[in-house]
């Protein structure tokens, strides 16, 4: 029973939008999500980094999830965030989105999950869930994160 | 208690004894009759062997007791310290060395008991002294214990003063549960136990006491408490009293196996006697202190004698030792890794200004408080007067705390002397290392890392660099080569050169291998110049040695100490004459965290520009910038300095620039000079150091990012690597 319960826990998720495209991120894994900010460019870097901001003292690596998929660069508005992202102590990381939107609790049974693929962007993802007749696309953050250029 | 809270200062000690065993003996090694090293030897042995029983490490403990043995015959003039009984020794420290690096790691000093090195010191021991020796041993053995046994009965008298514990007051319900022990069958003894007066860690003695009463029993009281005796608040006695079904003599032995452990006295507790305090026999024996002193200290010697030999029986059966005194810094490793904190050992008087200094800003805050409730109109004035005093205050704090800090380099390349020894040794050799400047400072963290790429250029130059003897005699050298280590300031950075006498590099020798490696191709090899060459030996394997020795040779060299020496925000580079010999030069940053910058303007971006590179801003008219070979380049008072374009290589915007000139930072390495072209200049800035995260590839050009006062970030150039 308590095995069970361990491998297929209930888990939350911030969703949040990008273009069209709803996708939900693991909760454990959000450090703090902030408004835009003034973010300085480093040269060279990887294309889909948009530099770093100052978040409370520490510098902070950016990344846009629309360069990283693929989607036309980021319109900023007034809904734009920055969800910073900690794997783990060490290393952390801001990713802008659109607009976040809601907390879901998502059932086990209720996630489809994502096949071995050799398709990069399907690699990011962890599975598909749904919520209300609404289709989730739930991230793998080690994924998203890791360095693929 | 545990002695795990000594495993810090155990460490460090025993490094530092380590250090100086290294170093004397390898003086002893040319100087074989300077006393004054054979002394501090024996000190440091000594200090050693004392320390490793201290923390229950018998092995470690065994083999410095016999090495001891060796610098005592030593030190009487019974014996020499010839070539081979230096190899020895120097295999003995290793061997102690192999012991601390275990208990760094696991706590425990591991299981190799190093027999070899033991036999050889002992074959040693009895050459050297002849056979006068292994009758020595026994004898001393039995007269000690004959004149053991001959006091033995003066002491008696004093020996119940001696018992401690029969004067402990007693409280009620300790009696009642004493004989509520009785009652079952068990004994209450009493206890007192010495402790050697040499002793540095009385509280450890006592808590391995305490380990091995509590395997005999419960202990129900102490005297003085058990707090008080963990925290050294007693003289050298102690007393207790334990519930236990087993004999009084076992108890004795066990704690008497402590070592250290001057006298232990144990007896059985009358608790019928208990009611009445026995005051009155202190009284009695109270006339012959005196003379009790004497016996004490007769005593003390007697038994040091005995612990020596005592050791030796140890020494045959070390499997039993170990397993009596060893079981707690087992039982802390299965309970995890002991974590061994970096320290950094700080001159109590730089202590002293961080303290002034603090006290300092805590005034300057109540400025500022004052300013804030007083009504105001000079309040703008003094409110800037208090700004400035801040300001003032944390530059000073800033530069203090960075000197606690900052560790001599001695640290480091005090190990060097030693390793050139067995180098010389190893590979047949002479070769002599002369180092100056060993009182740099640099960052703790810096001191840390930079010790292994040193290392690497010292065994480089001492296997590739320095021919054979036979070479060099040809070449008319002298047959001993030279290696040199200096150490000094320069500007923001430390330099730390590495030089040697040898033969050079062999330039064409890189070049064929570079070749036959398909490093670089036969048309970039013709316009190489020497210097383009010697940078190939910084490339991922890459070694010219036609043989690999297991000096060095593997391939895995310089280029893992490049990136090590870059990691560190340093630089190395090489300079080599053919037949002269090779310089291999790293700079390294003074202070890693904090840096004065120039803040500049590129585009629309800000940058920061360590202040250290920087030799000169100079306005240059766009007539005054000529081409060499298509690259710009400016004359600046006589000298030809290429000049770079900062947008182009940053891929910034560029602005509309001012027409007329052209703002260059003149940036200087060495020798060599860059000027980068710059937009604005905005001006001389303290700025801290933050890293830049895990997951953005950042070029080399940044070498980090600050936070300036507005909350903007901005990037901190690397210019070095444009040089």
């Amino acid at each position: 029973m308590e095995d069970i319960s361990i491998k297929e826990e209930v888990k939350q998720y911030i969703v949040v939008q990008l273009d069209n495209e709803q996708y939900g991120i693991d909760i454990q894994y959000i450090d703090n999500i902030v408004r835009m900010q003034r973010i300085t460019r480093v040269p060279k870097a990887q294309s889909y980094f948009m530099g770093v901001i100052n978040l409370r003292g520490e510098v902070m690596p950016v990344m846009s999830l629309r360069l990283k998929f693929g989607l036309e660069d980021d319109k900023i508005t007034n809904k734009t965030r920055i969800i910073i992202i900690k794997l783990d102590p060490q290393s952390t990381v801001g990713i802008i989105v659109d607009q976040v939107k809601e907390v879901v609790t998502m059932e086990p049974e209720n996630i489809e999950k994502v096949q071995n693929t050799t398709d990069k962007k399907m690699g990011y993802l962890y599975g598909v869930g749904k919520h209300n007749g609404e289709l989730i696309s739930l991230l793998n953050m080690f994924n998203v994160i890791e360095d693929d250029e | 208690m545990d002695v795990s809270q000594y495993l810090e200062v155990f460490i460090d000690e025993t490094k530092e004894h380590l250090q100086s065993l290294n170093e004397h003996i390898l003086i002893l090694e040319k100087e074989p009759e300077n006393e004054n090293t054979i002394n501090e030897i024996f000190r440091a042995a000594h200090s050693l062997k004392g320390m490793a029983g201290t923390m229950g490490y018998t092995r470690m403990q065994r083999l410095t007791h016999d090495m001891e043995n060796v610098f005592s015959e030593i030190r009487s003039g019974n014996m020499k310290a010839s070539d081979k009984l230096v190899d020895v020794l120097f295999q003995g420290l290793d061997a102690i060395e192999s012991y601390l690096a275990s208990i760094v790691e696991t706590g425990t000093e591991g299981l190799d008991d190093h027999e070899d090195i033991i036999t050889e010191l002992n074959e040693i021991l009895e050459e050297g002294t002849g056979k006068s020796d292994p009758s020595k041993k026994p004898a001393k053995k039995e007269s000690a214990g004959k004149k053991k046994s001959s006091s033995k009965k003066k002491d008696e008298t004093a020996v119940n003063e001696k018992e401690k514990y029969r004067t402990l007051e007693i409280a009620d319900h300790e009696i009642h549960a004493i004989s509520e022990a009785v009652a079952d069958g068990m004994k209450a003894l009493g206890v007192t136990v010495y402790v050697d007066e040499n002793c540095l860690l009385k509280a450890a003695r006592a808590f391995l006491v305490f380990k091995a009463v509590e395997e005999f029993g419960e202990m129900i009281k102490s005297s003085p408490s058990v707090q008080d005796i963990e925290d050294e608040k007693f003289e050298f006695d102690f007393s207790m009293i334990v519930l236990t079904e087993k004999d009084a003599d076992k108890l004795k032995t066990a704690i008497a196996n402590v070592s250290e452990i001057k006298e232990v006295y144990v007896g059985e507790i009358d608790i019928d006697a208990l009611a009445v305090p026995p005051v009155k026999k202190e009284d009695v024996k109270a006339g012959e202190p005196k003379e009790e002193e004497n016996e004490e200290t007769e005593d003390n010697i007697d038994e040091k004698e005995e612990v020596q030999a005592e050791s030796k029986t140890v020494a045959k059966q070390p499997e039993k030792a170990a397993s009596k005194q060893t079981p707690q810094p087992a039982k802390s490793a299965s309970a995890g890794k002991p974590v061994v904190n970096r320290t950094v050992r700080v001159d109590i008087e730089k202590l002293d200004v961080l303290m002034n200094l603090v006290s300092e800003l805590i005034i300057a805050k109540n400025g500022l408080v004052s300013i804030g409730t007083a009504h105001a109109n000079d309040s703008r004035n003094s409110f800037n007067e208090q700004i400035e005093y801040l300001e003032s205050i944390t530059t000073n704090l800033h530069e203090s705390v960075m000197k606690v800090r900052m560790v001599p380099i001695e640290n480091v390349v005090n190990r060097f002397p030693r390793m050139i020894r067995d180098l010389s040794k190893k590979l047949n050799k002479q070769m002599e290392l002369y180092m100056t400047g060993e009182d740099t400072e640099l960052d703790r963290t810096v001191i840390d890392e930079i010790g292994d790429p040193l290392m690497h250029i010292l065994r480089n130059s001492a296997d590739h660099g320095l021919e054979s003897a036979e070479e060099r005699i040809k070449a008319g050298k002298p047959e001993k080569g030279s290696i040199f280590l200096d150490a000094y300031q320069e500007g923001n950075n430390v330099v730390i050169a590495c030089r040697d006498d040898g033969g050079g590099i062999n330039i064409e020798k890189v070049k064929k291998k570079a070749l036959e490696k398909g490093t670089i191709t036969p048309e970039q090899a013709e316009t190489m110049t020497d210097q383009d060459f010697i940078a190939l030996l910084f490339e991922p394997s890459f070694s010219t040695a036609d043989k690999i020795t297991d000096v060095s040779g593997r391939g895995v060299g310089l280029d893992v100490v490049r990136s090590k020496i870059e990691a560190l925000g340093g630089d190395i580079e090489c300079k080599s004459i053919l037949g002269e010999g090779s310089t291999f030069t790293i700079r390294l940053p003074l202070t890693l965290a904090i840096i004065q910058a120039l803040m500049v303007e590129i585009g629309k971006e800000k940058y920061a520009i360590p202040l250290g590179n920087i030799q000169t801003i100079e306005d240059v008219e766009y007539s005054d910038i000529k081409y060499v070979q298509s690259s710009e380049v400016i004359n600046l008072r006589g000298s030809v300095i290429p000049i770079v374009r900062m947008d182009k290589i940053l891929e910034v915007e560029p602005l509309e620039q001012s027409p007329d000139s052209l703002t260059v930072v003149i940036i200087a390495k060495g020798d060599r000079m860059v000027g980068l072209v710059v937009d604005n200049l905005i001006g001389q800035q303290e700025i801290v150091i933050k890293p830049l995260g895990k997951f953005i590839n950042i070029n080399k050009i940044i070498s980090g990012a600050t936070i300036l006062g507005d909350g903007e970030v901005a990037l901190i150039l690397d210019v070095n690597t444009l040089v």
